[in-house]
């Protein structure tokens, strides 16, 4: 349905802020490169303060670069007003327009594109059947649910045709159960219009369900860039592999290296690894482990003493000391399985996949 | 680090915007031409004369007894009227928000002492007083056997003003011990504090600094009162009135400049005391609202004494207001209590109708140029960044402290020869444009406070979305902006038209005999003892300023839709 959807290319973008209290100036963005294909769904995610929305207002022109050009589908947009770009936000507020009812809201742009009416009538009837509004032009939008004016919202920025559709948080005022639910179809309209998507949150979990490509950024500055399953099996740093999912942390030593793989000693004990950021040998690492790809038993690679030993349903839930580290393991399907109890002096195990030092 | 770049980039995005950019432009020639200009004027007449830069006029002023007599009356005026006003504005408050009332009665009692000023002409008091208490006053004469009362000074003007501001205070008051939270003077009580114990040392301490605002406005106000010392000051000269007969009387307007430099230096120290040091105190003081509903004091030896004295209280500034127009209907005041309508006869047969009418069209003028341009001023200030920002709003507050007086010889120093004494614009001295001007400058703080706390409360997200969606600055305005305060822009409406129909003090110094003005009729009448025609004048405007207000009320009731949303 887009017009022509349109990739984001940010140039060593940074954005300078004073802070308010101290009056020194920080950035809050700083020499961010990023390429958006056209047609993808990508979303920033990290931590509160991260610069997220900062960048995601630069690119719909809120805020203004202090270096670095910006460019959509290939032309740097610099200069250009909010309402010169083409692109359409969803607000984490939804700002919809409260004097107006559900269809003028999804007209208003279209009104101002000076669109002929009846062309106005039938896209504006066409996406609120997208969004699953039908028949509720006439209600003002205080009279919507927060998932209705979500849709609103959603509608609204659609209709435009944008090259590219902007979200800051839009599903944080949503409870838990409709988060998912909305979540799911906003990713399936998009892929539906085939549209270019750029999304900020930091929900970890939101990001993984929904994008196509993940952006994490942490202090103004983007750590990672890849797929989800990228980001959660090929972290490149103790901050990514912590942010995304659960993972413990050992501390380990690099003792020799060979290929992908690298020989580390950990609590005294020596074991073989994943080593996909080529640490060299000789160097301090940390050995990342996700709860749920390590196991306990008889025969394992890892000494260590079970403290804790809790049945969750779907899973059975450990704390095991490796050294004088706890690790916290997730049994899944724990059924058939062995059940240790704290005090039993077992074996650690993983899934090689699930485990690599940083 | 270099903010360079961006700065650029949000030059090059703001001159993209022409519509835009010709407001501000426009918005600043007129800030720069009616409210700067004629003020530097002032600045130039008493500093600058004969081609060199001397202290001359200011001598001459400064060595005149009844300037220095003036000065002195103003402060002590000020003084009394600043500290009673806030002292019987606390009272008001603290009763209306911590005691018991028991009646409906004194509620609505509240509330109309509370809008009276609003409706009626600044100075209708001062004809209620000279009626009530003056030599052959009502009460005085008639009840109490007095024949030499003399209302006029010092005594007379303080009791008028108080009156007229102290509800101004109680407004102000209100508000603060609304946000004062309870439990905050409970755990004093708790601990085992008297009432008067937890009033010294939790309520008093947390409203000081609004105490020391409510004085610092009222203290301005009544330095810049210049029609009731007119009326009832009697020969306690204030500086209002002194200027005034400088030009009027000796016609000295050199003289006057300088006068005026000096009483605009006195309310420009106060206000910016009040706006930069003690209104931020406030609002960091008391911030937020109370968590939840405070329990009255029911003990009856608190809420009896106190519920008596603002009945009373209350019941005598009501008593004053009414005799307004029962001045206009008595037959002949001080002989004659009998009714008739003949001064309304009398007033209509001569200048009435005129004056009428020309102070309706020219406020009707006026008002809707003034809410508009205090609503696009607020919207530059709250929702856009630019660099002439922080002087838009410090101008258009400025006019806030400037007294009437002091515009008025500005606009005639200013604009009699023209725009620095080249004939350029000369043709506007002596129009009813000056006049509806003075009007604009006159109403244009009080609209643009009132938008700027309006706007302050809309999620700026709205405006943004429709920026990006497409709108440009005026357009963003026009659908989303104005529509969203339309409650706020119509009572600026209104307002700015009762303030308009309702000044003296700055018009009557430009005004011609071309135009005829309500005020300007009640005055004229009142000083040559014509009371019953001046209070007739008095009467219709405040019907109308009234009416105003009540069909301003039921528009908000019936279209004002921006309440509701802001309750989402
Ligand atoms: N207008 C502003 N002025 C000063 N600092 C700002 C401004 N906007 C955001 N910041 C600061 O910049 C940093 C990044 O903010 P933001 O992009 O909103 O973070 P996120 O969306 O990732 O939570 C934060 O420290 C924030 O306080
Ligand atoms: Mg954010």
């Amino acid at each position: 349905m887009a017009k022509e959807k349109k990739g984001v290319r940010l140039e060593h973008i940074s954005k300078i802020y004073q802070d308010p209290k101290t009056k020194k100036e920080f950035y809050a963005v700083q020499d961010t490169t990023l390429d958006i294909e056209p047609g993808t769904f990508v979303t920033l995610l990290g931590p509160s303060g991260c610069g997220k929305t900062t960048t995601l207002r630069m690119i719909a022109g809120f805020e203004s670069p202090d270096e670095g050009e910006i460019y959509l589908g290939g032309e740097p947009i610099n200069a250009l007003t909010p309402n010169k770009r083409d692109t359409a936000m969803v607000f984490q507020s939804y700002a919809l327009l409260p004097h107006y009812n559900v269809f003028d809201n999804v007209a208003y742009g279209l009104k101002l594109r000076k669109v002929p009416k009846e062309t106005i009538k039938e896209k504006v009837t066409a996406i609120l059947k997208l969004v699953e509004l039908e028949g509720m032009e006439s209600r003002m939008t205080n009279q919507l649910s927060g998932g209705q004016q979500q849709r609103v919202a959603l509608a609204r920025a659609l209709v435009l045709e944008p090259g590219v559709l902007l979200f800051d948080e839009p599903l944080s005022n949503l409870d838990a159960k409709l988060r998912v639910t909305m979540r799911t179809e906003i990713r399936k309209i998009q892929q539906a219009v085939g549209i270019t998507a750029v999304y900020v949150t930091h929900d970890q979990s939101e990001a993984m369900s929904i994008s196509d490509k993940i952006i994490i950024m942490s202090k103004g500055k983007v750590e990672q860039i890849g797929s989800p399953q990228e980001v959660y099996y090929h972290p490149n740093s103790r901050f990514v592999a912590d942010f995304i999912g659960e993972a413990n942390f050992l501390d380990a030593k690099v003792e020799s290296v060979s290929g992908e793989n690298a020989d580390i000693v950990v609590a005294g004990q020596r074991l073989t690894v994943r080593n996909h950021t080529h640490i060299p040998a000789g160097k301090e690492a940390v050995l990342v482990l996700r709860p749920e790809a390590c196991g306990l038993g008889k025969e394992g690679l890892l000494d260590c003493e079970v403290t804790l030993s809790t049945f969750m349903g779907s899973y059975q839930y450990y704390h095991a000391l490796v050294g004088n580290k706890t690790v916290q393991i997730t049994d899944y399907n724990p059924v058939n399985k062995t059940i240790y109890k704290a005090g039993d002096k077992v074996k650690l195990n993983f899934d090689p996949n699930g485990v690599y030092i940083l | 680090m270099a903010k360079s770049q961006s700065a650029s980039l949000e030059r090059k995005k703001f001159f993209a915007d022409p519509i835009l950019v010709s407001m501000i432009v426009v918005l600043v020639v007129f800030l720069l031409l009616f409210i700067l200009y004629p003020l530097l004027m002032l600045l130039i007449d008493s500093f600058y004369t004969e081609g060199k830069v001397t202290l001359d006029v200011f001598k001459r002023v400064l060595s005149m007894k009844r300037f220095r007599t003036a000065f002195g009356n103003t402060v002590v005026l000020g003084l009394i009227t600043g500290i009673c006003s806030t002292l019987i504005g606390l009272l008001f408050a603290y009763v209306e928000e911590y005691v018991k009332v028991r009646t409906k009665f004194l509620e609505k009692l509240f509330g109309v002492v509370s809008m009276l000023p609003v409706v009626s002409p600044p100075f209708v008091l001062s004809l209620s007083m000279i009626m009530l208490f003056g030599r052959s006053g009502l009460i005085t004469r008639k009840i109490l056997g007095i024949y030499d009362s003399n209302v006029y000074g010092l005594k007379g003007i303080a009791i008028v003003q108080i009156m007229t501001f102290f509800p101004v205070c109680y407004m102000m008051l209100k508000g603060l011990l609304k946000n004062i939270d309870p439990s905050l003077e409970e755990a004093t009580r708790d601990m085992g504090a008297s009432r008067w114990k937890v009033f010294t040392s939790v309520t008093l301490p947390l409203l000081l600094p609004g105490l020391g605002n409510a004085f610092l406005v009222t203290f301005i106000e009544s330095v810049a009162d210049f029609a009731n010392p007119m009326l009832i000051g009697g020969d306690y000269d204030t500086l209002a009135t002194t200027i005034y007969l400088q030009v009027t009387g000796a016609y000295d307007s050199t003289g006057a400049a300088a006068m005026s430099v000096v009483l605009l230096s006195l309310t420009l120290i106060l206000f910016l005391i009040q706006k930069y040091y003690l209104e931020k105190k406030t609002a960091t003081t008391l911030t937020g609202k109370a968590s939840r509903a405070r329990m009255p004091i029911e003990d009856r030896s608190v809420t009896v004494p106190l519920t008596v004295l603002c009945s009373l209280a209350a019941l005598f500034v009501v008593i004053m207001y009414i005799m307004v127009p029962f001045g206009a209907l008595f037959k002949l005041w001080g002989r004659d209590y009998s009714l008739s309508l003949k001064w309304f006869q009398y007033m209509f047969k001569t200048s009435g109708l005129k004056a009428f009418r020309d102070s309706i069209v020219l406020s009707l003028i006026a008002a809707p140029l003034t809410a508009l341009l205090s609503m696009i001023i607020s919207y530059l200030v709250v929702k856009r960044k630019f660099r002439l920002k922080a002087f838009i709003e410090f101008v258009s507050m400025l006019a806030m402290a400037v007294p009437g007086t002091v515009l008025g010889i500005g606009y005639i120093r200013g604009y009699a020869n023209g725009v620095f004494r080249t004939g350029f614009m000369q043709g506007l001295y002596g129009t009813g444009l000056i006049l509806i001007l003075v009007f604009i400058v006159r109403s244009l703080p009080t609209g643009t406070r009132s938008g700027i706390s309006a706007l302050r409360q809309i999620d700026p997200s709205i405006e943004e979305s429709a920026y990006d969606m497409g709108a440009n600055s005026a357009r963003v305005f026009l659908t989303v902006t104005l529509p969203l305060i339309k409650d706020s822009f119509l009572s600026g409406l209104v307002t700015a038209f009762v303030r308009s129909i309702t000044a003296i003090s700055a018009v009557i110094l430009l005004v011609t005999p071309q135009y005829l003005l309500i005020t300007c009729q009640i005055n004229e009448q009142a000083e040559k003892g014509n009371y019953g025609v001046a209070c007739a004048y008095a009467t219709v405007l405040i019907l109308i300023t009234y009416s105003m207000v009540m069909i301003m009320n039921a528009i908000i009731r019936v279209f004002g839709t921006s309440r509701t949303i802001r309750e989402d």
